[in-house]
């Protein structure tokens, strides 16, 4: 029944309730409970927009404003991801979250012979500039801010980013732009690293010192714990670990002699949704209040909008399944009930057919027509933080708070999170999780509507498989022929020799401590290719191996 | 296959895809199972794969596909295994594989699929019964 763990009695009555983080939960929860907790309104929660933001980081949260929706994005050519954008925009959706196809996040161009098969399939290609102008053509960059979904190459595609709103005509103080850029959590889950942990870890600090002087409104990175939860952590470890990466980062920025205060207010988190409803809740409360309290106790942060733990809390793909997909418009749903009454700034959903395809300009429609549902139809924008209060969500709170605290303090006890991850600490303890989580699953531990437990497979209880009816995205070949034609057509036209010396320049700051920030945005108006500043990277840094994970 | 030795199989994450949730807890399920299991890691090109298959004296290469580039990687594969004098060694694949794709991967010469949401148990039957 659920994802978390019920034990019943043989009436099929629950006797106990033991969420992923490890929480129980009790029958019925009263003021004794708070008070045993030592809860205390002042220090755990304050009113919404005061210290310590438990209950919300802005005094009026939805009231006066609605939240963001951005759904992930693109496919093919920049050319038809941006019809997919203005389609999108067209609809309300107010940010874009831009999805790149594999090679882009690897760093390699479309006619690099491991791009072949991949190119424009899970997002769109891009190698140069002028695919970008293309993408966000007709695109107001002043009023729509862009997720970039990159990582290892962050850095380019945040240059490729300024580049082109500058070639548009815009500042590049009017523009926003949150590339993910958090190399250490694509190392935990997603896989989409390149260069070793140390050298990934610098470019994240390149590109936060370069935002902190030159790009004011800019976020130059969104901590994933949403990655490490697919990839198996439980709800506290997400926060816990997300929150040890932001101090790896941390300690990188300030060791060049920028203070905390400075930078800590352009982190954005990217948070999952997905399981249960109420652990979910805690969870988000538990992660602004502690964020909050670590800059303030550890870091010295003083200013209100500096302590905000800001972000994306959407998604939710591992909770959806494979069996009846419909079902995950309901799931999605409530999910993003779960964020709504969690206060969350900015959202996205996954669609109902993403374990089969790309989602198709119906099913992503359906997931923003879900958001809007919250909160233009049913009343999630009538008060702020409405759940505040109840002896159950605040106890629970509390609860979470610390299993946050003690896996945190396990990553510390490891060494920090460099060293978890270089040694495979935390990519081992997950993956095993996940294991069981699966097992559990199949065997009927833990309950998935629609999805038959292995010892029922054939019986009564089983409907039998049918094959959904979900339409599917296609790939369509052309896409990785007009790239590479393109692509062919840049090289011969553009100017070899100023692209070189951007290079040789690239090359140069990349040897030492110098930022790149400034020689990829050279390299980017001068029409040098992705491959080619990934290339230098590969060059000097080398790449990544990962650790055993047995 | 004498019914005493172990099947030692690599499970392999071919391309520039990195999910390897998939990858990884096949990989456990399977060595619970008594199998021996190499896992390749992440970002692996076929050349790559075909080396530790060799090298590894592998009986069956199970590959983990989540991008939708499952087909042409499958034929580029099972033409290398074929070139490389691999013959006896099984080809399997699992991962984001739509329904209407399985017959063409068996054409190719696949010899089992395991679509997102195959039970462990089912994984193991399908493999076990490849030496049957």
């Amino acid at each position: 029944m659920g994802v978390a763990k019920y034990i019943k009695n043989e009436k099929d009555a629950i006797k106990e309730v033991i969420y992923q983080s490890g929480i129980k939960v009790k029958p019925s929860y009263g003021p004794e409970d708070l008070e045993k907790a030592g809860f205390k309104y002042e220090k755990d929660l304050g009113a919404p927009g005061e210290y310590p933001f438990t209950r919300s980081i802005h005094p009026q949260s939805y009231r006066s404003r609605a939240w963001t929706t951005r759904q992930y994005t693109g496919f093919g050519t920049p050319e038809e991801t941006n019809e997919r954008f203005k389609l999108m925009i067209a609809n309300g959706q107010n940010g874009l979250n831009v999805a790149f196809d594999l090679p882009t996040q690897m760093g390699y161009d479309s006619d690099h012979p491991l791009a072949e098969g991949e190119v424009g399939r899970v997002g769109m290609a891009i190698d140069s500039l002028r695919d970008f102008e293309a993408a966000f053509k007709g695109i107001p960059l002043d009023r729509i801010g862009s997720g970039l979904t990159i990582n290892a190459v962050a850095t380019i595609m945040m240059a490729m980013y300024q580049a082109v709103a500058e070639k548009f005509g815009y500042s590049k103080n009017q523009i926003s732009t949150t590339p993910q850029n958090d190399i250490l959590k694509e190392m935990i889950g997603r896989g989409a690293w390149i260069f070793p942990v140390d050298h990934g870890v610098r470019l994240v600090g390149d590109s936060i010192e370069y935002a902190v002087k030159e790009l004011p409104k800019s976020n130059p990175v969104s901590i994933c714990g949403y990655h490490i939860r697919e990839s198996g952590a439980t709800p506290a470890q997400e926060i816990a670990y997300a929150f040890e990466i932001a101090k790896a980062y941390i300690e990188n920025v300030t060791q060049r002699g920028i203070k905390p205060e400075d930078f800590v207010g352009r982190f954005s988190f990217n948070l999952n949704v997905y399981g249960n409803l109420w652990e979910q809740i805690a969870k988000f409360r538990a992660a602004r209040k502690l964020w909050a309290k670590m800059l303030k106790e550890e870091y010295g942060v003083k200013e209100n909008k500096n302590l905000f733990l800001r972000g994306l809390f959407g998604g939710g793909g591992s909770g959806l399944t494979k069996e009846q997909p419909e079902n995950n418009i309901m799931r999605g749903a409530y999910y993003a009930l779960g964020a709504a009454l969690s206060g969350a700034q900015t959202t996205a959903l996954c669609s109902f057919d993403e374990a089969y395809t790309i989602p198709t300009p119906r099913s992503a429609l359906l997931s923003l027509r879900t958001l809007e549902i919250l909160m233009d139809e049913v009343g999630l924008r009538d008060t702020v933080d409405p759940l505040a209060g109840s002896y159950f969500i605040e106890t629970l709170t509390l609860e979470m708070e610390q299993k946050i605290l003690e896996e945190m303090k396990e990553v510390e006890k490891w060494g920090g999170m460099v060293k978890s991850i270089s040694n495979g600490f935390i990519q081992r303890k997950v993956s095993r999780q996940a294991y069981e989580f699966e097992k559990g699953l199949q065997s009927g531990e833990y309950r998935k509507v629609g999805v038959v437990p292995v010892s029922e497979k054939g019986t009564d209880k089983d409907p039998g498989s049918e094959p959904a009816a979900v339409e599917l995205h296609e790939y369509n070949e052309a896409w990785a022929e007009k790239s590479i034609a393109n692509l062919k057509e840049l090289r011969r036209t553009r100017n070899g020799k100023d692209v070189a010396e951007c290079l040789k320049g690239l090359e140069k700051a990349a040897k030492t401590s110098e930022n790149v920030m400034p020689h990829l945005v050279k390299c980017c108006h001068a029409y040098a290719t992705v491959g080619e500043m990934a290339g230098v990277f590969r060059q000097v840094f080398g790449e990544w191996k990962e650790p055993d994970f047995y | 296959m004498a019914t005493n030795k172990k099947i030692r199989i690599l499970i392999a994450k071919p391309g520039l895809d990195g999910h390897d949730k998939g990858a990884k807890v096949v990989s456990l399920a399977l060595r619970d199972a008594g199998m021996e299991v190499i896992y390749s890691g992440l970002h692996q090109t076929l050349d790559q794969i075909i080396q530790s298959a060799t090298q590894e004296a592998v009986d069956v290469i199970g590959l983990s596909i989540m991008s939708g580039a499952h087909l042409p990687i499958c034929q580029k594969l099972k033409a290398m295994m074929q070139e490389k004098g691999l013959v006896h060694t099984k080809l399997t694949v699992g991962g984001v594989i739509p329904h209407q794709d399985i017959p063409k991967l068996q054409e190719i010469g696949v010899a089992a699929v395991f679509p997102g949401g195959t039970s462990f148990e089912d994984i193991i039957k399908g493999i076990n019964s490849l030496f049957d």
